[in-house]
């Protein structure tokens, strides 16, 4: 059915690829009606306490309005630096965190409207995977019950989950030995890969994987990234990845979405970001981005500062404070995800206008 | 140029319950005076134990073996008095680490910090290292310095923290900057702004570094020279952009080879090295990499490969016995 949609697009898509949003609007358009998930307006504010009475001082806009939609069997990249709020995104839309305000819709579901009971069932079909194998995996428990805890919350018999977590266990590269072990026993890797079969067993259409190669050695992160791109195939996957690396977030997504102080940025599709960006932010952390290419001379836009507190963000863009093309505007009005005539969106008054270069890097 | 720092055969274990933990086990390299060295490794391959050899700073249970030799000047820091090496830490080499929190203390002002190290090396009184922290904090590109000497560690972003022990580093003007892993808690965008001051004041001060780190990228960036680690070992030696354009050691293709790079796509699977890196506690015999490599046969399994010379590099691999290697043909993205 995408395929089809593919080639009535009659854009210049890879054909043949299953899994291509190339052809597809980066917005959701009439035409695209096969979205998974669709976030409007998602806000996740942390209070922030002080004092022995723990009054609330603040508000930490972790996630400050968020449109986002997924459509199935891709995958959407979310990047951005420590504190942009992508994994706090990427908890929010699967309900791990409570939404402050916003619609969330799962597979035709309003997600915000779902009781506890029925929330819990539509968990089966959202999973998550994190960057933290030796935090997220109980040391007490092995492997069969880690990877069988799932099925066995969903009321699946001993039976049934002993097959059925061979079987994963066997997908995701582990041998059956390894079902009796414990966390401990296994390197990062390999931990990595037990977090991904707890997700996979219970076959969910939608998996959020939270840097889920982060914490890895570049060997075994490529292992775990060819593995996440041939489940996908196999299980029919759409998966939000959440990673700071724009190199490995280009690599496995069909569209990225460049987070920044909570918002999205700029949304393009992963060809197209690193062709075309047209954010000041996403060129800045292209072009920051070390190569392994020695002797490459690239411009360098080196960012003053740090990023701003979302406690107390900026008024406007809040980029501005150390966007190289900030002016008087940029503090005055904020600037709309939206297509400035550039092919795809991105949240900048100045969309696509080059910067002036800050110095020439060899390497 | 003049050689500042000779390691020799440097190896350095752990006295450990299992046995003894050969991390470092016969490292040799080389650092011209204001030369750059990059040492490149994944986790567990000895990078930072080198490093921290060749301060002398690995504590019991760790020890150098007694035939390692680390000449610095042509002083041998291996065997120097602990009073003799004082001199030299901070005053000749010094230090930055991954993560600044832990190296600064939280209760004093990086302003006495810094001035403390100065204190330290150099004969002056409290004023003029105070003024000297100001200067420094001037240098590694902090504003408003006269003011920020008061601040805290905790008032610091991870940037500026990083910024400070560079100050603290470099306050004594030392002739060789050890830096293991200096940007890897960083944000991307921040560990630009420390790779650029790093070069900045690499041009200004002329002193040597050593860069430990586990990003090939920032290897790319930083360095004229790389040394490969894996198992212990320096496996692969040379001029960074030969040994990148034409890696001969087959650990170093397959490491270049399992990156993504900007603008590749998930359609070409990346490079997966199979297995995981051996302990240290039984490195395997012969070609420590012998059981994860694709090319390995016979004499890998049995023999222990030194370092050939394959000008302009040097690799341990017993396919280089006869000249360079042609390795396979790397993807490129423009």
């Amino acid at each position: 059915m995408l395929a089809l949609q593919e080639r009535s697009a009659g854009a210049a898509g890879t054909p043949g690829r299953r899994v291509s949003a190339d052809a597809r609007s980066v917005h959701a358009g009439p035409a695209a009606t096969d979205a998974l998930m669709q976030a409007r307006a998602v806000k996740k504010y942390f209070p922030v306490r002080k004092g022995i009475l723990k009054r609330t001082v603040g508000q930490l806009q972790a996630v400050d309005g968020v449109d986002l939609d997924i459509f199935r069997g891709e995958t959407v990249g979310l990047v951005g630096e420590s504190g942009c709020g992508k994994s706090t995104l990427g908890r929010t839309l699967i309900r791990l965190l409570e939404p402050t305000a916003g619609e969330i819709e799962f597979d035709g579901v309003d997600l915000r409207r779902l009781g506890s009971r029925d929330l819990k069932t539509m968990r089966r079909h959202m999973q998550i995977v994190f960057q933290d194998s030796v935090g997220s995996l109980d040391p007490r428990m092995t492997v069969k019950d880690l990877v069988g805890e799932g099925l066995r919350i969903h009321g699946i018999d001993r039976k049934g989950r002993q097959q059925a977590v061979l079987d994963v266990l066997e997908r995701v590269g582990l041998s059956a030995e390894a079902a009796s072990r414990y966390p401990h026993q296994f390197s990062g890797g390999q931990r990595q890969r037990i977090g991904l079969a707890r997700a996979l067993v219970l076959r969910p259409k939608f998996i959020v994987a939270d840097e889920p190669v982060s914490a890895l050695d570049v060997s075994i992160q490529s292992q775990v990234l060819n593995l996440l791109v041939e489940l996908k195939q196999e299980f029919d996957l759409t998966y939000l990845f959440v990673a700071h690396d724009l190199a490995v977030v280009g690599y496995i997504s069909d569209r990225v979405a460049v987070m920044y102080l909570g918002k999205i940025v700029e949304l393009a599709t992963s060809a197209e970001l690193f062709r075309q960006p047209l954010h000041p932010y996403t060129v800045a952390l292209l072009s920051a981005n070390p190569e392994p290419i020695p002797g490459r001379k690239h411009q360098r836009i080196v960012l003053e500062g740090d990023v701003p507190s979302p406690i107390d963000p900026p008024s406007g863009c809040r980029f501005r404070t150390r966007c190289p093309i900030a002016q008087e505007i940029c503090a005055e009005v904020e600037p709309l995800l939206e297509d400035h005539g550039h092919g795809h969106p991105a949240a900048c008054h100045f969309a696509g206008t080059p910067l002036p270069e800050t110095r020439s890097v060899t390497g | 140029m003049k050689t500042l720092l000779a390691v020799e055969n440097l190896r350095t274990g752990f006295d450990t319950r299992e046995g003894f933990l050969r991390a470092v086990d016969g490292v040799d390299f080389e650092i011209a005076q204001g030369g750059t060295l990059g040492v490149v490794g994944e986790s567990g391959c000895g990078k930072s134990v080198t490093a921290l050899s060749v301060m002398r700073l690995v504590d019991r249970p760790g020890r150098i073996a007694e035939d390692s030799r680390i000449l610095f000047e042509g002083r041998d820091l291996a065997t120097l008095e602990e009073s003799e090496l004082e001199k030299v830490r901070g005053n000749d080499i010094s230090m930055i680490f991954q993560e600044p929190m832990t190296s600064l203390n939280p209760v004093f002002t990086v302003g006495d910090q810094i001035a403390e190290a100065v204190q330290l090396h150099q004969n002056v009184g409290h004023k003029d290292a105070m003024d000297r922290a100001v200067e420094m904090m001037q240098l590694v590109g902090i504003p408003s310095p006269a003011q920020r000497v008061q601040d805290y560690p905790h008032q610091l972003s991870g940037g500026m923290r990083q910024r400070v022990m560079i100050a603290m580093a470099l306050s004594c003007n030392p002739k060789l900057l050890i830096a293991d892993e200096p940007t890897t808690a960083l944000d991307v965008t921040v560990q630009a702004q420390i790779l650029e001051l790093m070069k900045e004041l690499r041009e200004r001060l002329g002193m040597a570094i050593l860069l430990i780190t586990h990003d090939l990228g920032v290897i790319a960036e930083m360095v004229d020279e790389v040394a490969v680690m894996y198992a212990g070992r320096v496996v692969e030696r040379g001029p960074v952009a030969d040994v990148f354009a034409s890696p001969q050691h087959p650990y170093t293709e397959s490491l270049l080879d399992s990156i993504p790079l900007l603008g590749m796509r998930y359609s070409t699977p990346l490079k997966a090295i199979r297995g995981v890196v051996p302990s240290p506690l039984e490195w395997p015999p012969g070609c420590r990499f012998a059981p994860r490599c694709d090319y390995a046969f016979d004499r890998c399994i049995g023999e222990d490969p030194p370092l050939l010379p394959v000008p302009p590099q040097e690799s341990a691999c017993w396919l280089c016995k006869s000249g360079r290697r042609v390795p396979r043909a790397r993807q490129v993205v423009a």
